[in-house]
C-alpha cells in the first residue's frame, strides 16, 4: 500500500461517515471533528473503519494524533510503514 | 399506521415486506411507511398469519388506521361471526385504547346493528355513520370489510416516497415540542457530576479491546439514567387524559442528531436489563441507522424517558424539553475540565453537567433532585454499572 492509497482509504471512509461533504476537497490542517462535524460515535466508527480495513490497531490513546486529515495520514503511514 | 410520536397524523406505505399468508410473529418487520421522521419499518406485535393487506404502497393514511388484517392460530377463510379476524395496529400509540378483541361485541340495545369492534374503530377512524351501513355478517352485523368499502375512496393518493425530508422534521419537531410548552408543566434541576472514575474506567476497558468493542462515555450515562429509573418510576412512563402511566418497561429515547438539521429519540429498550456491551451494540447500531433513515416503528413509539447527551464540542449545559407523552428528559452537557475540591483541596477534574426536566403534574422537585443525585451515584462507580 502507498501513502497514495492510504489517503484515498481515509477519504473514503470519512465520505462515509459525512456523506454530504466531499472529503477530498478537506482542509488538511483543520480539526477533522470541526470540519466535518463529527462526534464520538462517528469518529469510534472511523477508528473501527480505518483499524478493520488497514489492519491496524489504532489505540484510544492515539486519537489525538488523528485530530487533522494531515496528522492522520502521517499517524497512518507510520503505524503501516508505508514509504512516502 | 402506527403512531411514532405525539405530532405524527398520517404516514404514507412506501412497501409490503411480507405477503398474504405468510406467517408474522411479534418484532417481524412488514412494511415500510414514509413519516415526517424518515422512512420508518413497522414492525408488528401480534402473531398470526397476514390475511391480507388493507392499504396499498404510495397511499398515505391517518395514524391508526389498520394497514393489515392478522388471522390468529384459525385460518381467517373459516372464520365465523364470532371469529372475524382482529385487525392489526402495529406499534400504537401510548395513549391508544388497549388492541382490539377478535370478538363481536355483543348486542346491547334493542335495534342498534351489532358491529365488530375493528369495524368500530374504523368507522371512528374514517368518520363513518354506523347506522347508516348495512351489515353483511351474520344477523345483519356491520363488519370490517362493511366499513372499509364505506371508507373506501378517503385515502389520499401521493406520489412515490422520499428519504429522509429534513423540513418535515423540522414541521414534527415543531408540533412536538409546542405541544410540550403549551401542556407540560416543565420543571428544571441541575447537578454537576465528577466523571474521572467513569473516564478511567473507560481508559482501562478500552486499551484492551479493538475499536469495534469499545464504549463510549454515552453508554454508561444512559445505562446510569435506566438503572436510576428502576428507583424512580415517576420520571419513566407517560402522562395522557387518565393521568400519569408508569412505563412497563424502562425504554430510553436517546436523541440523536441528524446530519444537516433535525434531530430523532429512538428507543433503546429494556435499557436497565441490558449489560454495557449490548447497550454499546445497540447505541452503535441505533445512531446509524437513524442517520441512514431506517429505523423500526417500535423504537419511535416506545420510549418512556429521553436522555440527551450533547457530547464534545458542545456547551456545558442543556436544559430539555420533554417529549410528550413522556414526563422527563434528563441532558448531559459536554464532559469540561473544572476546578473542584476533594480533600480540602482544589484540584482540576473533568466533570459533567446533568440536568433533569420533568413534568410536574408527575412529579416534584424532591424526587427529582433524589433521582439526579441516584445518576450521580451510580456513575462514581461505573464497574457496577
Amino acid at each position: 500500500m502507498t501513502c497514495k492509497d492510504l489517503t484515498a482509504a481515509l477519504i473514503d471512509e470519512l465520505g462515509r461517515i459525512a456523506p454530504e461533504t466531499d472529503a477530498s476537497r478537506l482542509d488538511p490542517n483543520a480539526e477533522l471533528r470541526e470540519e466535518l462535524d463529527i462526534d464520538s460515535m462517528d469518529f469510534l466508527n472511523l477508528v473501527t473503519a480505518l483499524s478493520e480495513r488497514l489492519k491496524i490497531d489504532i489505540p484510544e490513546t492515539d486519537y489525538s494524533k488523528l485530530a487533522t486529515f494531515s496528522h492522520a495520514v502521517d499517524y497512518l503511514v507510520l503505524r503501516l510503514g508505508v514509504a512516502v | 399506521m402506527p403512531s411514532l410520536g405525539a405530532d405524527m397524523e398520517a404516514g404514507t406505505l412506501v412497501e409490503w415486506l411480507k405477503r398474504p399468508g405468510d406467517r408474522v410473529k411479534r418484532g417481524d418487520i412488514v412494511a415500510v411507511v414514509e413519516t415526517q421522521k424518515g422512512a420508518i419499518e413497522v414492525d408488528i406485535f401480534e402473531e398470526g398469519v397476514i390475511e391480507r393487506w388493507l392499504v396499498e404502497p404510495g397511499t398515505t393514511v391517518p395514524v391508526g388506521t389498520p394497514l393489515a388484517l392478522i388471522a390468529g392460530a384459525e385460518p381467517a377463510t373459516v372464520a365465523s361471526a364470532a371469529e372475524v379476524p382482529a385487525t392489526v395496529m402495529p406499534s400504537p400509540a401510548p395513549a391508544a385504547p388497549p388492541s382490539v378483541s377478535p370478538l363481536l361485541e355483543p348486542r346491547t340495545e334493542v335495534g342498534r346493528p351489532r358491529v365488530s369492534p375493528a369495524a368500530r374503530r374504523l368507522a371512528a377512524e374514517r368518520g363513518i355513520a354506523l347506522d347508516r351501513l348495512t351489515g353483511s355478517g351474520p344477523e345483519g352485523a356491520i363488519l370490517y370489510a362493511d366499513v372499509e368499502r364505506a371508507a373506501a375512496g378517503t385515502a389520499l393518493r401521493h406520489a412515490a416516497p422520499k428519504r429522509l425530508d429534513l423540513a418535515e422534521m423540522r414541521r414534527a419537531i415543531a408540533a412536538a415540542m409546542a405541544r410540550s410548552k403549551r401542556e407540560i408543566p416543565h420543571y428544571y434541576l441541575s447537578t454537576t457530576i465528577e466523571l474521572t472514575p467513569c473516564l478511567v474506567w473507560l481508559e482501562t476497558t478500552n486499551a484492551t479491546r479493538p475499536p469495534a468493542q469499545r464504549l463510549l462515555l454515552a453508554a454508561l450515562l444512559l445505562k446510569a439514567v435506566a438503572r436510576a429509573l428502576g428507583e424512580a418510576p415517576e420520571f419513566n412512563g407517560f402522562f395522557t387524559a387518565e393521568g400519569f402511566q408508569p412505563g412497563t418497561a424502562i425504554h430510553i429515547g436517546t436523541a440523536i442528531a441528524i446530519r444537516g438539521g433535525g434531530l430523532i429519540a429512538p428507543a433503546i429498550r429494556n435499557a436497565d436489563k441490558l449489560a454495557l456491551d449490548e447497550l454499546m451494540a445497540q447505541l452503535r447500531d441505533l445512531v446509524s441507522r437513524a442517520r441512514s433513515g431506517a429505523l423500526r416503528s417500535s423504537e419511535l413509539s416506545d420510549p418512556t424517558i429521553t436522555v440527551t447527551n450533547l457530547g464534545e464540542r458542545s456547551v456545558e449545559t442543556v436544559f430539555g424539553v420533554i417529549y410528550p407523552p413522556q414526563v422527563a428528559l434528563v441532558g448531559f452537557g459536554m464532559p469540561v475540565e473544572r476546578p473542584w475540591t476533594a480533600g480540602g483541596q482544589v484540584v482540576a477534574r473533568r466533570v459533567i453537567s446533568a440536568t433533569l426536566a420533568a413534568d410536574h403534574r408527575a412529579s416534584d422537585g424532591h424526587r427529582g433532585a433524589l433521582f439526579l443525585a441516584d445518576i450521580d451515584r451510580r456513575l462514581q462507580s461505573p464497574e457496577k454499572l
